[in-house]
């Protein structure tokens, strides 16, 4: 392969996001000085090369294609520094050599993807079965289980060689090899499947002709290694006519830079899988001129573990270095590689503990490196998704602020506030929620709608999280999850997540959520949570959602209040246990949503706050009441506790705190409920002279809450010996077939007409 | 040690490393053919094929002495042949003592030169003592010199092992410090020192639960390498651990057979692995963890209390109840925060599972509150 004809392109066989690949690739095109240069990608993209010679666009950035219809299909061709495809794009441009894509175009495999779907009935694609990974069979074959290790060992950790090809050419032939009892020999025929391996290679090798066609005679192809037997051996420019002549693209695509991220980098893209140490190949392919990467690479460790405050020295590097060459040697590793210098780090610099470990994984394995895209590139689907929903929903974007009123049981109004929720979420508050006016049903909302030029830039910045309005939230939301501070941050994601519709992204939060409510210790912040998270759920309901996920959390925290609150409401001073009592009430009122069966649970706490003797009086007295209330505690059994609570032996601030917390809610309960007006007017007739003079203050301090009107109407009942009797409904008359007969219409007007309602 | 070495032989009830495995240790010096560090008898390689097990080229089949992680040894070994002091890191019953006795045992060939710390280890422990007969007679020499495992170890070029290194009193163990920087052990009252031979190091261990006990100095901390010995890494695999120690003590107690152990280890195997990991085996409830180490070893000795309760007290059929009252007392170290946790533990993780309600009650009914 040395020697030949001048009109044979060179093949260059990479490994996309290889370090080694990429400077051997550097290498090797400095030798060559082709007249033309092809690479393995996207041909639609072939105009967005001229940008890569703008210094505004810095890896890592991806190109994206995605289909104008349907911008949810899309793919990704990320590329960064140490990127063969980019050292050869970089090469071109700076030499003033054109350069092309030669892959199959988007459009076709789009098409393909298409008709495949189609095929399947619309049903979930079976992942496609990822074509043989050559470097994991190389590495079997070379009796190695870890293919990446053994391909740092051979590839990346050898030092440059001196023919730049000869490499290329020892990694083709070792291809070939692989592929040699691959190839099918029959034609599948028209019916089958078409093989999109066989449809790009066909494409590459056409491309290769068309270059030399067009004069070309240093022609130099940049592809994935396993490529390049197919295009070193063509078989006749007919045969490969003829196999891609049967696919025209019917699919339209357009195409973009993206700015990336190493996080981004590693996870999969067009280019198959993502690697998985972005960090440690750019720190190999910078450090490419240095004898030896690893001081340098520890003295970065190093740093980072210091501003994270480790005492890390020097002696520790040096040390780390030792240590990560003599692991290499004993595993027979030409070099050390990214396990070995972590296992350095690990031992020497961490105490053997993991945990600064994933600090260096996150910031120097992978690196938190953001690449930057110059305006000039074309805009974002993201915008385009928007504007089509727009259209959809007949929402159009106006300057001007108008309101807009949307009852969520008709279809297309529930979709406007979904997209107005999804929005919101991506930080484009093109719709504000204007508080509902005398209703609180769940099924009304009233929306400020105010487009600001400016929301574009937003639409755009928010390009990032995805191609189309939906996909775009659900990625926020689950990171606004994972990002969140408190638990209640988390609970607000999962309800504006719940009015947004994203059922992808609620396992996320619900995994955030649990694991959140899990570790959390404090009972305060559980029971802040619960409110939201039941009201969601509610909401949830009220629009057909799948919330199961959010009632196995609810459940739980309902259990871990219960609990943790007997031990959480021990020992609080006055401004602590009102704070409780507060949540106290929300919780109560939180589960008084839920089903009976998740009920049970809460009112024992409550029976064991009530019983518990060292707790703030205004705590047990509030319980005692909540289940007064339920009638879960007769009114004889109050009488004793409220007496017991009021003794002489308790301290005076007690006892009223007691009574505030008994009788808090207003006066109206005292008037209309008779045993409870009986209980507090028997304990106060029935208190010794002395003893009543010490607690009156306590007395009016709770008294003094109710509205003057309560009051008086209370004097006067209590002044009346025949008490007048407050009408009470009984349901001594009860007719059951009345009652029934109002269900329908009620069930209309609540919109439950399609479900079954049950008395 | 001179009343030990004598001992050896099939009647000692237990023999050091290198005497049970001397064979293996033979075959692996004729197989390797690997560069060794000074004094080394054997290549780092082979060092680490003898803790892990293998087959050598001449069939000979060499035991695995460590299952576990075949990092932790490569580390292990690799910091020895780097000349730095090795410290391994775990909870009881890690095997700890176990890796650095047949560390020291394929390194040198020697794994009795022993320091065993406690509160009470005396820097003579480490350094050297005085025969005060000869002290008196002769006054200083280096005839009346007493030396310690440590110091013979440095001047014979051999792994020292130094075993529960945090129990000791943290003035004493500073005195490693200059062993292990200058490699050399001055003695002030001869005006001389003892220089270390090449060969020689030093495998600590240490409980990381008692490192609260006795901190190393930062300046100590600084010449060790760290390993930390995890946990049974599966259910499986700690299930296995916990049944193969319970049959062995309960044949040394010569407890009767008991039924149904099988279901009840596996049960108190897996409370303990949840709770230790904050997580439930299917992954999906997150859990609070409790204040104590919860190791295997606390497993083992539940379950033996369980097989105790049943066969002398019980209808010899290991139950929920048997093992209830000992799997709390190993959960709530901390009675306040880790009554919290068991009872959350109980109610999210355990209550819900259908076949579990036996052992549910059983705690319920152990919960004192």
């Amino acid at each position: 392969m040395a020697r030949l004809p001048a009109a044979r392109p060179t093949l260059l066989g990479v490994r996309h996001h290889g370090p080694g690949s990429a400077r051997a690739v550097g290498a090797a095109l400095a030798r060559l000085r082709p007249d033309i240069v092809l690479i393995e990608g996207p041909p639609e993209a072939d105009p967005l090369l001229s940008f890569a010679a703008e210094p505004g666009l810095r890896p890592p950035v991806a190109l994206l294609a995605h289909a104008v219809d349907d911008p949810a299909q899309a793919g990704f061709w990320p590329y960064a520094d140490f990127s063969p495809e980019w050292v050869a794009i970089t090469h071109a441009s700076g030499h003033g050599v054109p350069v092309r894509f030669i892959d199959l175009p988007v459009a076709v495999s789009f098409t393909l993807d298409r008709a495949r779907r189609e095929r399947e009935n619309d049903e979930p694609a079976e992942p496609v079965p990822s074509p043989v990974d050559p470097i994991a069979a190389l590495a079997r074959l070379a009796g190695r289980d870890d293919a990446e290790h053994w391909w740092e060992d051979v590839i990346e950790h050898r030092p440059p060689a001196d023919d730049p090809l000869r490499p290329f050419a020892a990694l083709a032939e070792a291809m070939a090899a692989l592929r040699e009892d691959e190839r099918p020999a029959v034609d599948p025929g028209p019916t089958a499947e078409p093989d999109i391996e066989r449809l790009r290679e066909a494409h590459m090798r056409q491309c290769v002709r068309a270059a030399r066609r067009a004069g070309h005679t240093r022609i130099a192809v940049v592809c994935g290694a396993w490529h390049v037997p197919a295009l070193a051996d063509p078989p006749s420019a007919a045969a490969d006519r003829a196999l891609l002549a049967p696919h025209r693209a019917a699919v339209k695509v357009e195409t973009t830079w993206v700015p990336w991220t190493h996080h981004r980098l590693a996870q999969n893209s067009g280019y198959g899988a993502g690697v998985a140490s972005p960090g440690w190949y750019r720190h190999l392919f910078d450090t490419a001129a240095e004898p030896d990467p690893l001081p340098r690479w520890f003295v970065r460790i190093a740093t980072l573990l210091r501003e994270a405050g480790h005492p890390v020295s020097s002696a520790h590097v040096i040390e780390a270095t030792r240590h990560a060459d003599a692991l290499a040697a004993l595993r027979g590793r030409p070099l050390a590689g990214l396990d070995e210098t972590l296992e350095a780090v690990r031992a020497v610099m961490c105490d053997g503990v993991t945990g600064p470990l994933a600090l260096v994984h996150d910031a120097l394995v992978v690196g938190d490196v953001i690449g930057e895209v110059p305006p000039t590139v074309p805009a974002v689907p993201l915008q385009r998704d928007l504007t089509r929903e727009q259209r959809r929903l007949r929402l159009r974007p106006e300057p001007a602020a108008r309101e807009l009123e949307l009852d969520l049981r008709k279809d297309s109004h529930a979709d406007r506030s979904r997209l107005l929720n999804r929005l919101a979420l991506l930080d484009v508050p093109w719709g504000v929620p204007v508080p509902g006016r005398e209703s609180r049903g769940t099924f009304r909302e009233t929306w400020r709608l105010d487009w600001q030029p400016e929301l574009a830039i937003r639409v755009a910045e928010a390009g990032v999280w995805g191609t189309t309005v939906v996909a775009a939230a659900e990625a926020r939301a689950s990171d606004l999850a994972i990002r969140a501070e408190s638990l209640a941050d988390v609970t607000e994601v999962a309800e504006r997540c719940l009015r947004a519709d994203l059922p992808d992204a609620l396992p996320v939060i619900m995994r955030v959520l649990d694991r959140r409510a899990a570790l959390d210790a404090d009972v305060g912040r559980l029971a802040d949570a619960l409110p939201g998270l039941v009201r969601a759920l509610r909401y949830g309901d009220v629009r057909g959602t799948d919330t199961s996920a959010l009632d196995t959390v609810v459940a739980g925290l309902v259990v871990r209040i219960c609990v943790g609150l007997p031990a959480a409401c021990a020992g609080l001073d006055h401004d602590g246990a009102a704070a409780m009592r507060r949540r106290l009430d929300d919780v109560h009122a939180a589960v008084q949503l839920l089903p009976e069966r998740r009920q049970d649970e809460w009112y024992a706490t409550l029976r064991r706050l009530a019983d518990r003797e060292n707790l703030p009086g205004l705590l047990t007295g509030r319980a005692t009441r909540l289940l007064l209330d339920l009638g879960r505690l007769a009114p004889e059994a109050a009488a004793p506790r409220l007496a017991r609570a009021l003794t002489r032996g308790v301290p005076h601030r007690e006892s009223a705190a007691w009574i505030e917390g008994f009788l808090a809610g207003g006066g109206m309960l005292l008037i209309h409920d008779e045993g409870l007006l009986d209980l507090v007017d028997a304990w106060i007739t029935g208190t010794p002279d002395d003893l009543f003079v010490e607690i009156l203050p306590l007395l009016r301090r709770t008294f003094a809450t109710f509205a003057a009107p309560e009051r008086r109407l209370l004097g006067e009942r209590i002044r009346t010996p025949a008490r007048a009797a407050v009408p009470i409904a009984t349901a001594e008359h009860f007719d059951g077939g009345r009652a029934d007969a109002v269900l329908p219409l009620l069930a209309g007007i609540l919109g439950l007409a399609h479900r079954e309602v049950t008395p | 040690m001179g009343i030990a070495a004598e001992s050896v032989g099939e009647d000692v009830l237990r023999q050091h490393a290198e005497d049970a495995f001397a064979e293996e240790l033979a075959a692996l010096a004729a197989a390797d053919e690997r560069p060794r560090p000074p004094r080394w008898r054997l290549s780092p390689w082979a060092v680490a094929t003898y803790l892990l097990g293998g087959t050598l080229p001449d069939g000979t089949v060499i035991s695995p002495k460590y299952i576990g992680p075949r990092r932790i040894v490569e580390v292990a070994v690799t910091t020895l042949a780097t000349d730095r002091a090795l410290l391994l890191l775990g909870v009881p019953g890690t095997a700890k003592t176990w890796v650095s006795e047949h560390l020291a045992a394929a390194v040198c060939g020697d794994s009795t030169l022993l320091v065993q710390g406690t509160a009470g280890t005396p820097e003579e422990a480490i350094r050297y003592g005085w025969n005060y007969a000869r002290l008196l007679a002769h006054g200083p020499s280096r005839a009346a010199m007493v030396a310690g495992p440590v110091m013979r170890a440095m001047s014979r070029g051999l792994v020292a092992r130094v075993e529960e290194l945090t129990r000791i009193p943290a003035d004493v163990q500073d005195s490693l410090i200059t062993i292990l920087s200058e490699k050399t052990l001055p003695v002030p009252e001869l005006n001389d020192e003892v220089q270390a031979v090449r060969g020689f190091n030093l495998i600590a261990t240490a409980n990381d639960r008692d490192r609260g006990v006795n901190e190393l100095s930062s300046a100590l901390r600084r010449r060790f390498n760290t390993v930390v010995l995890p946990l049974p890494a599966t259910a499986d695999a700690e299930v296995e651990i916990v049944g193969r120690r319970v049959a062995q003590l309960g044949s040394g107690l010569e407890l009767p057979p008991v039924a149904g152990a099988e279901a009840e280890l596996r049960r108190v195997v897996t409370v303990f692995r949840e709770l230790r990991a904050g997580l439930t085996e299917d992954g999906r409830t997150r859990l609070k963890t409790p204040s104590g180490s919860l190791s295997t070893a606390e497993a083992i000795s539940v379950v033996t209390g369980g097989l105790a309760l049943a066969a002398h007290f019980g209808d010899g059929v290991l139950r929920s109840a048997d093992v209830a009252a000992g799997i709390l007392g190993a959960v709530v170290k901390d009675p306040v925060a880790d009554t919290l946790v068991w009872r959350e533990y109980l109610e999210t993780a355990v209550r819900p599972r259908a076949d579990w309600q036996d052992f549910y009650r059983a705690c319920r009914d152990a919960d004192p509150a």
